[in-house]
Protein backbone atom coordinates (compact mmCIF):
# COMPACT_ATOMS: atom_id res chain seq x y z
CA UNK A 1 0.00 0.00 0.00
CA UNK A 2 1.53 3.45 -0.86
CA UNK A 3 1.77 6.09 1.19
CA UNK A 4 -1.04 8.11 -0.42
CA UNK A 5 -3.64 5.18 -0.50
CA UNK A 6 -2.97 4.52 3.21
CA UNK A 7 -3.20 7.69 4.27
CA UNK A 8 -6.77 7.85 2.23
CA UNK A 9 -7.66 4.90 3.46
CA UNK A 10 -7.25 6.22 6.97
CA UNK A 11 -8.86 9.23 6.55
CA UNK A 12 -12.15 7.50 4.89
CA UNK A 13 -12.27 5.03 7.63
CA UNK A 14 -11.74 6.92 10.79
CA UNK A 15 -12.17 10.88 10.30
CA UNK A 16 -16.55 10.43 10.23
CA UNK A 17 -15.56 8.70 13.50
CA UNK A 18 -14.65 12.20 14.57
CA UNK A 19 -17.39 13.49 16.99
CA UNK A 20 -17.83 9.63 18.45
CA UNK A 21 -14.13 10.52 20.04
CA UNK A 22 -14.56 14.05 20.86
CA UNK A 23 -17.69 13.37 22.70
CA UNK A 24 -15.71 10.43 24.53
CA UNK A 25 -12.79 12.41 24.94
CA UNK A 26 -15.00 15.66 26.10
CA UNK A 27 -16.85 13.06 28.64
CA UNK A 28 -13.41 12.18 30.32
CA UNK A 29 -11.80 15.60 30.40
CA UNK A 30 -14.67 17.61 30.09
CA UNK A 31 -12.84 20.96 28.35
CA UNK A 32 -13.14 21.06 24.93
CA UNK A 33 -9.51 22.27 24.45
CA UNK A 34 -7.91 19.71 26.71
CA UNK A 35 -10.54 16.96 24.52
CA UNK A 36 -8.96 18.68 21.33
CA UNK A 37 -5.98 17.91 21.88
CA UNK A 38 -5.83 14.21 23.04
CA UNK A 39 -8.44 13.56 19.86
CA UNK A 40 -5.82 15.41 17.79
CA UNK A 41 -3.01 12.91 19.54
CA UNK A 42 -5.05 9.89 19.36
CA UNK A 43 -5.61 10.31 15.69
CA UNK A 44 -1.83 10.47 14.98
CA UNK A 45 -1.19 7.34 17.36
CA UNK A 46 -4.60 5.49 15.67
CA UNK A 47 -2.59 6.20 11.85
CA UNK A 48 0.84 4.95 13.21
CA UNK A 49 -0.78 1.76 14.41
CA UNK A 50 -2.95 1.54 11.55
CA UNK A 51 -1.55 -1.37 10.43
CA UNK A 52 -2.40 -3.27 13.88
CA UNK A 53 -6.59 -2.48 13.01
CA UNK A 54 -7.73 -5.63 12.02
CA UNK A 55 -10.66 -4.87 10.73
CA UNK A 56 -13.80 -5.16 13.14
CA UNK A 57 -15.35 -1.79 13.95
CA UNK A 58 -13.29 0.91 13.16
CA UNK A 59 -15.12 3.06 15.57
CA UNK A 60 -14.49 0.81 18.93
CA UNK A 61 -10.95 0.74 17.90
CA UNK A 62 -10.45 4.43 17.57
CA UNK A 63 -12.54 4.91 20.94
CA UNK A 64 -10.00 2.54 22.24
CA UNK A 65 -7.34 4.68 21.35
CA UNK A 66 -9.06 7.76 22.44
CA UNK A 67 -9.63 6.19 25.79
CA UNK A 68 -5.67 5.43 26.11
CA UNK A 69 -4.86 8.92 25.53
CA UNK A 70 -7.33 10.19 27.98
CA UNK A 71 -5.73 7.61 30.77
CA UNK A 72 -2.37 8.88 29.93
CA UNK A 73 -3.44 12.61 29.94
CA UNK A 74 -4.78 11.93 33.60
CA UNK A 75 -1.61 10.65 34.60
CA UNK A 76 0.38 13.74 33.66
CA UNK A 77 -2.88 16.10 35.00
CA UNK A 78 -5.10 14.76 37.32
CA UNK A 79 -3.90 11.33 38.87
CA UNK A 80 -6.67 11.45 41.37
CA UNK A 81 -9.34 10.69 38.89
CA UNK A 82 -7.77 7.37 38.21
CA UNK A 83 -8.13 6.55 41.59
CA UNK A 84 -11.65 7.88 42.54
CA UNK A 85 -14.07 4.99 43.68
CA UNK A 86 -17.60 4.98 43.65
CA UNK A 87 -18.58 6.38 47.04
CA UNK A 88 -21.36 6.61 48.31
CA UNK A 89 -21.32 9.06 50.99
CA UNK A 90 -19.97 11.53 48.17
CA UNK A 91 -21.95 11.12 45.12
CA UNK A 92 -25.19 9.31 47.03
CA UNK A 93 -26.19 12.63 48.23
CA UNK A 94 -26.39 14.26 44.44
CA UNK A 95 -28.86 11.65 44.47
CA UNK A 96 -30.88 13.70 47.60
CA UNK A 97 -30.14 17.15 46.37
CA UNK A 98 -32.12 16.24 43.19
CA UNK A 99 -34.72 14.64 44.44
CA UNK A 100 -35.46 17.92 46.86
CA UNK A 101 -35.02 20.02 43.65
CA UNK A 102 -37.39 17.97 41.64
CA UNK A 103 -40.04 18.33 44.76
CA UNK A 104 -39.80 21.82 45.40
CA UNK A 105 -42.91 23.04 43.47
CA UNK A 106 -41.08 26.53 43.55
CA UNK A 107 -38.61 25.39 41.19
CA UNK A 108 -39.58 24.66 37.98
CA UNK A 109 -36.93 23.83 35.69
CA UNK A 110 -36.97 24.63 32.07
CA UNK A 111 -36.13 21.90 29.90
CA UNK A 112 -32.77 23.31 29.14
CA UNK A 113 -31.83 23.13 32.97
CA UNK A 114 -32.99 19.74 33.37
CA UNK A 115 -30.26 18.63 29.90
CA UNK A 116 -27.85 20.78 32.31
CA UNK A 117 -28.12 19.14 35.05
CA UNK A 118 -27.97 15.61 34.04
CA UNK A 119 -25.08 16.53 31.76
CA UNK A 120 -23.36 17.46 35.01
CA UNK A 121 -24.53 14.64 36.86
CA UNK A 122 -23.10 12.34 34.15
CA UNK A 123 -19.58 14.64 34.45
CA UNK A 124 -20.04 14.25 38.74
CA UNK A 125 -19.99 10.23 38.04
CA UNK A 126 -16.39 8.52 39.15
CA UNK A 127 -14.58 7.85 35.82
CA UNK A 128 -15.20 3.92 35.85
CA UNK A 129 -19.32 4.44 35.31
CA UNK A 130 -18.76 7.56 33.38
CA UNK A 131 -16.90 6.04 30.38
CA UNK A 132 -19.35 2.93 30.30
CA UNK A 133 -22.46 4.85 30.30
CA UNK A 134 -20.73 7.84 27.39
CA UNK A 135 -19.99 4.60 25.61
CA UNK A 136 -23.13 2.88 25.59
CA UNK A 137 -25.92 5.19 26.02
CA UNK A 138 -23.95 8.04 23.92
CA UNK A 139 -21.69 5.99 21.18
CA UNK A 140 -23.98 2.81 20.97
CA UNK A 141 -21.04 0.27 21.28
CA UNK A 142 -22.00 -3.25 22.29
CA UNK A 143 -21.18 -4.71 26.11
CA UNK A 144 -18.40 -6.74 24.29
CA UNK A 145 -16.44 -4.23 22.39
CA UNK A 146 -16.90 -1.96 25.74
CA UNK A 147 -15.30 -5.09 27.39
CA UNK A 148 -12.40 -5.27 24.87
CA UNK A 149 -11.88 -1.71 24.85
CA UNK A 150 -11.86 -1.18 28.90
CA UNK A 151 -10.71 -4.75 29.13
CA UNK A 152 -13.36 -5.91 32.20
CA UNK A 153 -15.15 -8.73 31.97
CA UNK A 154 -18.45 -8.19 29.93
CA UNK A 155 -20.19 -8.88 33.39
CA UNK A 156 -18.63 -5.64 35.08
CA UNK A 157 -19.49 -3.54 31.58
CA UNK A 158 -23.24 -4.34 32.56
CA UNK A 159 -23.28 -3.80 36.48
CA UNK A 160 -21.71 -1.01 36.28
CA UNK A 161 -23.61 0.34 33.29
CA UNK A 162 -26.99 -0.66 35.64
CA UNK A 163 -24.96 1.46 38.44
CA UNK A 164 -24.25 4.17 36.33
CA UNK A 165 -27.42 4.75 34.67
CA UNK A 166 -29.04 4.46 38.44
CA UNK A 167 -27.15 7.15 39.80
CA UNK A 168 -28.37 9.63 36.42
CA UNK A 169 -32.03 8.59 36.89
CA UNK A 170 -32.23 11.04 39.65
CA UNK A 171 -31.95 13.86 37.61
CA UNK A 172 -34.24 12.85 34.93
CA UNK A 173 -36.68 15.81 34.59
CA UNK A 174 -39.50 14.24 36.46
CA UNK A 175 -42.33 14.94 34.41
CA UNK A 176 -40.69 13.06 31.16
CA UNK A 177 -40.66 10.23 33.78
CA UNK A 178 -44.66 10.75 34.34
CA UNK A 179 -45.37 11.06 30.63
CA UNK A 180 -43.88 7.89 29.94
CA UNK A 181 -45.79 6.23 32.69
CA UNK A 182 -49.24 7.22 31.05
CA UNK A 183 -48.13 5.47 27.52
CA UNK B 1 -36.29 -17.15 39.50
CA UNK B 2 -35.88 -14.80 42.27
CA UNK B 3 -36.51 -10.91 42.01
CA UNK B 4 -32.77 -10.00 42.64
CA UNK B 5 -31.55 -11.98 39.74
CA UNK B 6 -33.84 -10.97 37.91
CA UNK B 7 -33.64 -7.34 38.32
CA UNK B 8 -29.43 -8.02 37.96
CA UNK B 9 -30.29 -8.69 34.30
CA UNK B 10 -32.34 -6.24 33.52
CA UNK B 11 -30.13 -3.82 31.93
CA UNK B 12 -29.12 -6.76 29.96
CA UNK B 13 -32.08 -7.74 28.69
CA UNK B 14 -32.86 -3.51 27.62
CA UNK B 15 -30.02 -3.56 26.03
CA UNK B 16 -30.66 -6.31 24.27
CA UNK B 17 -27.43 -8.15 25.17
CA UNK B 18 -28.73 -11.10 26.72
CA UNK B 19 -28.45 -14.60 25.75
CA UNK B 20 -31.91 -15.97 24.75
CA UNK B 21 -32.12 -18.61 27.59
CA UNK B 22 -31.40 -15.79 30.49
CA UNK B 23 -34.06 -13.28 28.51
CA UNK B 24 -36.91 -16.07 28.64
CA UNK B 25 -36.32 -16.65 32.18
CA UNK B 26 -36.83 -13.17 32.86
CA UNK B 27 -39.74 -12.24 30.73
CA UNK B 28 -41.12 -15.31 32.45
CA UNK B 29 -40.81 -13.74 35.71
CA UNK B 30 -41.60 -10.67 34.53
CA UNK B 31 -44.63 -11.67 33.47
CA UNK B 32 -45.93 -13.27 36.75
CA UNK B 33 -44.02 -10.19 39.05
CA UNK B 34 -45.73 -7.07 39.32
CA UNK B 35 -43.55 -5.54 41.28
CA UNK B 36 -40.62 -6.35 38.64
CA UNK B 37 -42.54 -5.31 35.65
CA UNK B 38 -42.92 -2.01 37.94
CA UNK B 39 -39.07 -1.68 38.07
CA UNK B 40 -38.44 -2.84 34.68
CA UNK B 41 -40.73 -0.27 33.03
CA UNK B 42 -39.08 2.34 34.86
CA UNK B 43 -35.70 1.73 34.09
CA UNK B 44 -36.71 1.13 30.41
CA UNK B 45 -37.72 4.80 30.24
CA UNK B 46 -35.00 6.10 32.48
CA UNK B 47 -32.40 4.10 29.69
CA UNK B 48 -34.29 5.89 27.05
CA UNK B 49 -34.54 9.59 28.54
CA UNK B 50 -30.80 9.45 29.42
CA UNK B 51 -30.15 8.63 25.78
CA UNK B 52 -32.22 11.38 24.08
CA UNK B 53 -31.38 14.22 26.63
CA UNK B 54 -27.73 13.69 27.64
CA UNK B 55 -25.40 15.72 25.33
CA UNK B 56 -23.45 14.40 22.89
CA UNK B 57 -20.96 16.32 22.14
CA UNK B 58 -19.76 17.02 18.09
CA UNK B 59 -16.67 17.58 17.23
CA UNK B 60 -15.50 21.25 16.58
CA UNK B 61 -15.41 22.18 12.17
CA UNK B 62 -11.97 22.67 12.59
CA UNK B 63 -10.63 19.69 14.52
CA UNK B 64 -11.05 17.62 11.23
CA UNK B 65 -8.83 20.08 9.29
CA UNK B 66 -6.34 20.07 12.58
CA UNK B 67 -6.19 16.55 12.74
CA UNK B 68 -5.67 16.12 8.61
CA UNK B 69 -2.74 18.73 8.61
CA UNK B 70 -1.20 17.60 11.75
CA UNK B 71 -1.11 13.41 10.10
CA UNK B 72 2.26 12.90 8.65
CA UNK B 73 2.94 12.80 5.12
CA UNK B 74 5.80 10.11 5.26
CA UNK B 75 5.37 7.56 8.29
CA UNK B 76 6.79 8.44 11.68
CA UNK B 77 8.58 11.59 10.30
CA UNK B 78 6.32 13.97 12.20
CA UNK B 79 5.80 12.97 15.64
CA UNK B 80 4.49 16.89 16.49
CA UNK B 81 1.17 18.25 17.58
CA UNK B 82 0.65 21.34 15.53
CA UNK B 83 -1.38 23.68 17.53
CA UNK B 84 0.35 25.13 20.20
CA UNK B 85 1.63 22.36 22.37
CA UNK B 86 0.58 21.24 25.37
CA UNK B 87 2.95 21.63 28.40
CA UNK B 88 1.70 17.61 29.16
CA UNK B 89 2.84 16.76 25.30
CA UNK B 90 6.24 18.43 26.10
CA UNK B 91 6.97 16.38 29.46
CA UNK B 92 6.70 13.17 27.37
CA UNK B 93 9.00 14.67 25.41
CA UNK B 94 11.41 12.12 25.94
CA UNK B 95 9.13 9.37 26.20
CA UNK B 96 8.04 10.39 22.64
CA UNK B 97 11.45 10.90 21.26
CA UNK B 98 11.97 7.24 22.61
CA UNK B 99 8.69 6.33 20.89
CA UNK B 100 9.62 7.71 17.74
CA UNK B 101 12.56 5.08 17.44
CA UNK B 102 10.47 2.21 18.46
CA UNK B 103 7.40 3.14 16.32
CA UNK B 104 9.86 3.99 13.15
CA UNK B 105 10.99 0.29 13.52
CA UNK B 106 7.37 -0.46 14.21
CA UNK B 107 7.05 1.22 10.82
CA UNK B 108 9.96 -0.61 9.21
CA UNK B 109 8.02 -4.06 10.21
CA UNK B 110 4.28 -3.05 10.07
CA UNK B 111 4.70 -2.47 6.61
CA UNK B 112 3.15 -5.30 4.52
CA UNK B 113 6.15 -7.30 2.82
CA UNK B 114 6.51 -8.89 0.09
CA UNK B 115 5.91 -11.94 1.96
CA UNK B 116 3.25 -10.84 3.78
CA UNK B 117 1.61 -10.00 0.59
CA UNK B 118 1.95 -13.20 -0.97
CA UNK B 119 1.14 -14.89 2.51
CA UNK B 120 -2.23 -13.01 2.06
CA UNK B 121 -2.41 -14.40 -1.65
CA UNK B 122 -1.55 -17.66 -0.54
CA UNK B 123 -4.39 -18.02 2.06
CA UNK B 124 -6.96 -16.46 -0.54
CA UNK B 125 -6.57 -18.89 -3.08
CA UNK B 126 -6.77 -21.83 -0.29
CA UNK B 127 -9.86 -20.24 0.89
CA UNK B 128 -11.32 -19.72 -2.28
CA UNK B 129 -10.92 -23.26 -3.01
CA UNK B 130 -12.82 -24.31 -0.14
CA UNK B 131 -15.53 -21.73 -0.19
CA UNK B 132 -16.06 -22.47 -3.87
CA UNK B 133 -15.71 -25.82 -3.69
CA UNK B 134 -13.17 -26.41 -6.33
CA UNK B 135 -10.10 -27.55 -4.67
CA UNK B 136 -9.10 -29.35 -7.37
CA UNK B 137 -9.08 -29.74 -11.12
CA UNK B 138 -7.82 -33.70 -10.94
CA UNK B 139 -9.00 -35.39 -8.32
CA UNK B 140 -6.75 -38.38 -7.79
CA UNK B 141 -4.79 -39.83 -4.97
CA UNK B 142 -2.43 -41.09 -7.86
CA UNK B 143 0.52 -38.97 -8.02
CA UNK B 144 1.25 -41.03 -11.54
CA UNK B 145 -2.01 -39.05 -12.60
CA UNK B 146 -1.74 -35.91 -10.65
CA UNK B 147 1.55 -35.27 -11.89
CA UNK B 148 0.56 -35.45 -15.77
CA UNK B 149 -1.76 -33.79 -15.99
CA UNK B 150 0.19 -30.28 -15.41
CA UNK B 151 2.07 -31.46 -18.59
CA UNK B 152 1.23 -28.44 -21.30
CA UNK B 153 -0.17 -26.12 -18.54
CA UNK B 154 3.01 -25.07 -16.84
CA UNK B 155 6.55 -24.29 -17.96
CA UNK B 156 7.43 -27.04 -14.87
CA UNK B 157 7.01 -29.66 -13.83
CA UNK B 158 6.50 -30.16 -9.57
CA UNK B 159 6.92 -33.24 -7.71
CA UNK B 160 4.22 -34.78 -6.81
CA UNK B 161 4.13 -37.31 -3.63
CA UNK B 162 1.10 -39.37 -2.36
CA UNK B 163 1.75 -39.69 1.51
CA UNK B 164 -1.49 -41.53 2.55
CA UNK B 165 0.30 -43.85 4.47
CA UNK B 166 1.90 -41.13 6.91
CA UNK B 167 -1.80 -40.40 7.26
CA UNK B 168 -1.89 -36.95 4.53
CA UNK B 169 -3.57 -38.49 1.33
CA UNK B 170 -3.32 -36.91 -1.94
CA UNK B 171 -6.79 -35.43 -3.02
CA UNK B 172 -5.54 -34.35 -6.49
CA UNK B 173 -4.37 -31.11 -8.10
CA UNK B 174 -5.08 -27.93 -9.31
CA UNK B 175 -3.61 -25.03 -11.48
CA UNK B 176 -3.40 -21.30 -9.09
CA UNK B 177 -2.02 -18.50 -9.88
CA UNK B 178 0.15 -16.64 -7.58
CA UNK B 179 2.70 -13.65 -7.72
CA UNK B 180 1.36 -13.10 -11.26
CA UNK B 181 2.30 -16.66 -12.48
CA UNK B 182 0.57 -19.88 -12.95
CA UNK B 183 1.50 -21.86 -10.09
CA UNK B 184 0.85 -25.79 -9.55
CA UNK B 185 -1.55 -26.62 -6.17
CA UNK B 186 -1.37 -29.81 -4.69
CA UNK B 187 -4.23 -30.44 -2.06
CA UNK B 188 -3.87 -33.04 0.69
CA UNK B 189 -6.16 -34.42 3.59
CA UNK B 190 -5.16 -34.47 7.00
CA UNK B 191 -8.30 -36.16 9.49
CA UNK B 192 -10.71 -33.62 8.37
CA UNK B 193 -8.52 -30.67 7.46
CA UNK B 194 -7.66 -29.54 3.71
CA UNK B 195 -3.95 -28.62 2.97
CA UNK B 196 -3.00 -26.91 -0.13
CA UNK B 197 0.68 -26.88 -1.05
CA UNK B 198 1.37 -24.01 -3.77
CA UNK B 199 5.05 -25.08 -5.89
CA UNK B 200 6.64 -22.94 -8.32
CA UNK B 201 10.09 -22.65 -9.16
CA UNK B 202 11.93 -20.09 -7.82
CA UNK B 203 12.59 -16.86 -9.08
CA UNK B 204 15.87 -14.56 -9.24
CA UNK B 205 14.08 -12.51 -6.58
CA UNK B 206 14.52 -13.85 -2.72
CA UNK B 207 11.46 -14.81 -0.68
CA UNK B 208 12.53 -14.37 3.15
CA UNK B 209 11.82 -17.51 4.62
CA UNK B 210 9.34 -17.42 7.23
CA UNK B 211 10.59 -20.80 8.85
CA UNK B 212 8.43 -20.90 12.12
CA UNK B 213 5.30 -20.19 10.17
CA UNK B 214 2.76 -17.41 9.84
CA UNK B 215 -0.76 -17.62 11.59
CA UNK B 216 -3.22 -15.77 10.60
CA UNK B 217 -7.14 -15.66 10.54
CA UNK B 218 -6.73 -19.43 11.98
CA UNK B 219 -4.79 -20.42 8.80
CA UNK B 220 -1.13 -21.59 9.50
CA UNK B 221 1.54 -21.35 6.58
CA UNK B 222 4.93 -22.33 5.96
CA UNK B 223 6.81 -21.51 2.62
CA UNK B 224 10.46 -22.55 2.07
CA UNK B 225 12.55 -23.45 -1.19
CA UNK B 226 14.00 -26.49 -2.37
CA UNK B 227 15.55 -27.57 -5.29
CA UNK B 228 15.04 -24.88 -7.42
CA UNK B 229 11.07 -24.75 -6.32
CA UNK B 230 9.37 -22.21 -3.87
CA UNK B 231 6.88 -24.04 -1.66
CA UNK B 232 3.78 -22.67 0.77
CA UNK B 233 1.83 -24.84 2.36
CA UNK B 234 -1.78 -23.32 3.89
CA UNK B 235 -4.61 -25.79 6.31
CA UNK B 236 -6.01 -25.13 9.11
CA UNK B 237 -4.81 -28.17 10.75
CA UNK B 238 -2.51 -27.30 14.03
CA UNK B 239 1.11 -26.29 13.07
CA UNK B 240 2.93 -28.86 14.51
CA UNK B 241 1.49 -31.34 12.26
CA UNK B 242 1.65 -28.83 9.19
CA UNK B 243 5.55 -29.13 10.52
CA UNK B 244 5.33 -32.77 10.22
CA UNK B 245 3.93 -32.54 6.79
CA UNK B 246 6.70 -30.26 6.10
CA UNK B 247 9.28 -32.56 6.95
CA UNK B 248 7.79 -35.41 5.42
CA UNK B 249 7.10 -33.83 2.14
CA UNK B 250 10.89 -32.52 2.37
CA UNK B 251 12.65 -35.91 2.98
CA UNK B 252 10.94 -37.78 0.93
CA UNK B 253 12.62 -38.21 -2.50
CA UNK B 254 10.26 -37.24 -5.33
CA UNK B 255 9.11 -39.15 -7.70
CA UNK B 256 9.71 -38.55 -10.93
Amino acid sequence: MTEHTRRQRFETLLLPHLSAAYNLARWLVHKDADAQDIVQEAFLRAFRYFESFRGGNERAWLLGIVRNTCYDWFRQHRQHELHATYDEELHGHLHTDAQTTHSNPETILSQHDATQQLNRALSNLPLEFREVVVLRDLEGLAYKEIAVLMDIPLGTVMSRLARGRKQLAAYLQPHTVELCYEV
Amino acid sequence: MKCDSARELFTALLDQEIGLHDAMTVEAHLRDCLACQVIYQEQKMQRTALQQQLTYFQAPAELAQRIKAALPSTPATSLSVTRRPRRWLNLSAIAASFMAVVISAGFYFMQPSATERLADEVIASHVRGLITNHLTDVASSDQHTVKPWFNGKLDFSPPVRDLTTEGFPLIGGRMDYLEHRAVATLVYRHRQHLISLFIYPAQTKVIPRVSSGITQNGYHLLNWSQDGMNYWLVSDVNLVQLQNFKVLLTSTTPNK
